[in-house]
């Protein structure tokens, strides 16, 4: 079976539509991270210090009702979110409110005080301390330049710099994208989610370095044509592998997202929305921006 | 047949074989015991979060601990000038890392000088200084010697702690330290995770203090009390209501005894009043000390303190020699079991921090596993469809490198011992697309070359050389990235690495390797004329 045939579609002809939309993306992404820096996105508490507790409850317990007793007795920054399957409800405070150690216990007895009849049993408890978040937040950002420095040594190492480049801005268009996305639709930013954008941007490079591979073998038998339609030939002739190859670890992580639980819940839906960015900058950002540089190179040449 | 076919067969033999065979402890409940002693017993490992438990990391406030030592190195110079009749005003620590003596004249000056030379080499003997008449000398400890102390006060402080858990009963925990100061405690399973953080996290600094009577303790201010004394709180509960109330105590400042003479520490029930109350023996020092101390003071009351709470301050009513005491006060037999444990134990070089503690409820890690595999089977069965449709019989061949890889992922899991955690799990399902995909390009590569005319065949060989560089080339970049990951990740995101790592290694050999030998079979065993594909 094949999904798709023989296709002749201009690739390369629709750059500005999707350098306009990358762009935005990106934008956003960058957005994100600034606002990271600044503390005002949400993050969670294992970089920023705080506690969060899941109870499971015996019988449905209003979200709203929650936050009135907990409001009630001095704790109305913290953060409820609802879990729809078996009554849970998580509760996170940031690092201001209570020393460490105190506010899992705080939030415990404020539920037993003003909701003596539901019971409840604690499922996890995670307390961090400032200094941890500290620390890990630096690590990560020594570890996501040394995965993009390792990336960007290796492509170039087995292409040229123009694909090593190429390749890497893809990588970082697509770790962009899902700061973006996450960040639009104020969902947490923790460790889960630096993992899924890393374990991405080593997989954004599969799609990548099929293209490319096909790229540099016409550029080998043709040394004739414009460069602009090599690449798109390329494209075109290792478009159904590049959809199909995506389309597995997309069913993969589809499931992942749908049965996986609530633990991972937020990390399988990064690891969908990379799969299908990194799909899509392999097509729309990375070829693009080596078939222009090429064709620079090669009019300068003539 | 193909060059090298009876040995890639037998690869994939010797693979499987080795993968049940460690899996087989995982796997089945008990061993039977002609298993034990040379087969592989140990189970895949896993993490907190799967399996519950308390992952604390703490930190060992070292500057206290210096500070410890300079108390104790400013009492025992108490101690040697009383002994020796040599006068002094006041000796006590005045900064983090000085200890000042404050003598009457010169004279003494010069001998308590050469004295503290002789005693305390390490330490550094500042020019004495003159002061309101009085003359100072400064003994301040230098850097190196603080840090060699700080050092020595994290091993301390880890050994007491193993010790506690060793004696509070934890199956597997793990103790280390992390590190200048930190020391990461691990502890799964654990169905009572508030009581063991408070026995760990106790300093479970124990010390006998002789009460100042003489001094109204409920109105009294630590401005209005001598310099050498101060205000403890001993907490009473009620037994019948619960109710706690504090009773204020005025007591030395300076202990008697303290827990470090102790030998043992027992739990023991007052069959009057059906109370439960800690025994403890002293060794000989403490022994003599105690009988010293209880001689001179029949008649006045004895406040035994712990972390600086007083738990009781009975009455000395007579001489008591013989080394042994008991702690009563108002606690349950878990209290006092634990109180037993913490004094057995001995106590913390200096008070220790929780500054990270993450723990999951064994209901929660349970069912983290069921949906994990829930999610792994769906996606399993989502892919071989998918590929079953796709590429037909090749399809097939491609599903059964995909299974190869997660039971050779297992085995080599448990075979290393790693942990496998709920991001692990997710990196296995990840993995069951991800595996299918090097296939996929070398499937794509055998359509192209039928397309030019070629033979099953060499269709077939061709695909599998031409896709390998780009396979290579994907799984490099993958793998840059989880290792990283393992090297800054910790728990949860490290078992993720592990697997995604060996997952993308183990699918090299699955994808390239083991699928090849099946085309070899089939297009030798069989005419073939068309490829299912």
């Amino acid at each position: 079976m094949e999904i798709i045939g023989k296709t002749n579609i201009d690739f390369i002809g629709k750059r500005n539509i999707a350098f306009v939309i990358s762009g935005i993306m990106a934008l956003v992404g960058i957005v994100a991270m600034i606002q990271i820096a600044r503390g005002a996105a949400n993050m969670g508490i294992d970089f920023s210090g705080g506690t969060a507790i899941q109870l499971k409850f015996a019988q449905p317990l209003h979200i709203d009702q929650a936050r009135a007793a907990l409001a009630k007795h001095n704790l109305k920054e913290a953060n409820l979110q609802d879990i729809k399957e078996g009554n849970k409800l998580l509760v996170k405070v940031g690092r201001t409110s209570l020393e460490t150690g105190k506010a899992a216990d705080t939030i415990e007895d404020v539920f037993k005080k003003e909701f003596p009849t539901n019971t409840f049993v604690v499922e996890s408890s995670t307390e961090i301390g400032p200094s941890i978040g500290d620390k890990l937040r630096k690590d990560t950002l020594v570890a996501i330049a040394i995965s993009l420095l390792g990336i960007i040594i290796y492509i170039a190492w087995r292409f040229d710099l123009k694909f090593g480049v190429g390749a890497t801005l893809a990588t970082l268009h697509d770790v962009l994208a899902m700061f973006a996305v996450f960040f639009v639709l104020g969902k947490e930013f923790n460790l889960l989610f630096i993992t899924a954008a890393l374990t991405i941007a080593g997989y954004s490079l599969t799609d990548t370095v099929v293209v490319f591979d096909r790229i540099r073998e016409n550029l080998h038998k043709d040394l004739k044509g414009s460069m602009l339609n090599i690449f798109n030939k390329s494209i075109n002739e290792v478009l159904s592998r590049t959809i199909v190859t995506s389309l597995t670890t997309f069913l993969a992580s589809v499931a992942l997202f749908l049965f996986g639980g609530e633990v991972i819940h937020d990390f399988a839906f990064a690891l969908v929305v990379g799969v299908v960015v990194a799909t899509y900058s392999s097509i729309f950002v990375a070829s693009p921006i080596v078939a222009l540089w090429e064709e620079k190179a090669a009019k300068a040449k003539a | 047949m193909s060059k090298g076919f009876g040995w890639r067969v037998s690869l994939i033999v010797l693979f499987l074989l080795l993968s049940f065979l460690y899996m087989v402890p995982t796997l089945v409940g008990t061993l039977p015991s002609w298993w034990k002693g040379w087969l592989p017993a140990d189970k895949i490992h896993l993490g907190l979060d799967l399996q519950g438990g308390s992952h604390l990391v703490m930190e060992v406030d070292t500057v206290k601990a210096v500070e410890g030592s300079l108390d104790l190195i400013a009492t025992d110079l108490e101690d040697t000038l009383t002994a020796q009749n040599l006068r002094y005003k006041r000796i006590a620590r005045v900064a983090p890392d000085k200890v000042q003596l404050t003598l009457y004249d010169k004279g003494t000056a010069d001998t308590v000088q050469a004295q503290v030379k002789k005693k305390y080499p390490e330490m550094e003997l500042l020019p004495p200084f003159d002061e309101g008449g009085f003359v100072n000398i400064q003994l301040r400890m230098n850097e190196k010697v603080a840090k060699d102390r700080q050092d020595k006060a994290v091993a301390q402080a880890l050994e007491t702690i193993r010790n506690r858990i060793d004696q509070f009963g934890v199956s597997e925990p793990v103790i280390a330290r992390e590190g200048l100061s930190n020391i990461v405690v691990q502890l799964p399973g654990i169905k009572d995770p508030k009581r063991a953080i408070e026995l760990i996290g106790k300093t479970a600094r124990l010390e006998f203090k002789l009460v100042d009577e003489n001094i109204n303790a409920a109105a009294a201010t630590p401005g209005t009390v001598p310099e050498d004394e101060e205000i403890l709180v001993e907490k009473r509960v009620d037994q019948t209501t619960g109710a706690v109330s504090e009773i204020p105590l005025v007591v030395k400042r300076k202990a008697m005894i303290t827990g470090d003479l102790l030998t043992d520490a027992q739990v023991r029930i007052d069959s009057q009043f059906n109370q439960p109350y800690v025994a403890i023996e002293f060794n000989s020092t403490g022994a003599r000390l105690f009988d010293q101390v209880t001689a001179a003071n029949v008649g006045k009351r004895f406040a035994i303190v712990l972390d600086n709470t007083v738990y009781s301050a009975p009455v000395i009513r007579e001489r008591i020699s013989g080394g042994s005491a008991q702690i009563s006060g108002s606690f349950t037999e878990k209290e006092a079991a634990d109180l037993a444990i913490v004094l057995r134990a001995g106590s913390l070089p200096a008070p220790v921090k929780i500054i990270q503690n993450v723990t999951v409820g064994p209901s929660l890690g349970q069912d983290s596993i069921n949906k994990g595999l829930m999610a792994g089977m769906v996606g399993v069965l989502l892919v071989v469809i998918f590929m079953a449709i796709y590429y037909k019989m090749s399809g097939l061949v491609a599903n059964m490198g995909m299974v190869l890889n997660i039971i050779f992922l297992m085995g080599a899991l448990a075979a290393l011992g790693a942990t496998l955690t709920l991001p692990g799990i997710a990196a296995i399902v990840l993995l069951v697309g991800m595996s299918v995909d090097s296939n996929v390009l070398i499937f794509e590569r055998i359509r192209e070359e039928l397309r030019l005319g070629k033979t099953p065949s060499a269709s077939i060989d061709a695909g599998y050389d031409k896709a390998f560089l780009t396979i290579m080339d994907s799984h490099v970049t993958t793998l840059i990235t989880a290792a990283v990951l393992f090297q800054f990740g910790t728990g949860p995101v490290k078992g993720f690495a592990v697997s995604l790592s060996l997952g993308i290694i183990i699918n090299l050999f699955t994808s390239l390797v083991a699928t090849k030998v099946v085309f070899d079979f089939v297009l030798t065993r069989f005419r073939v004329r068309k490829l299912s594909l």
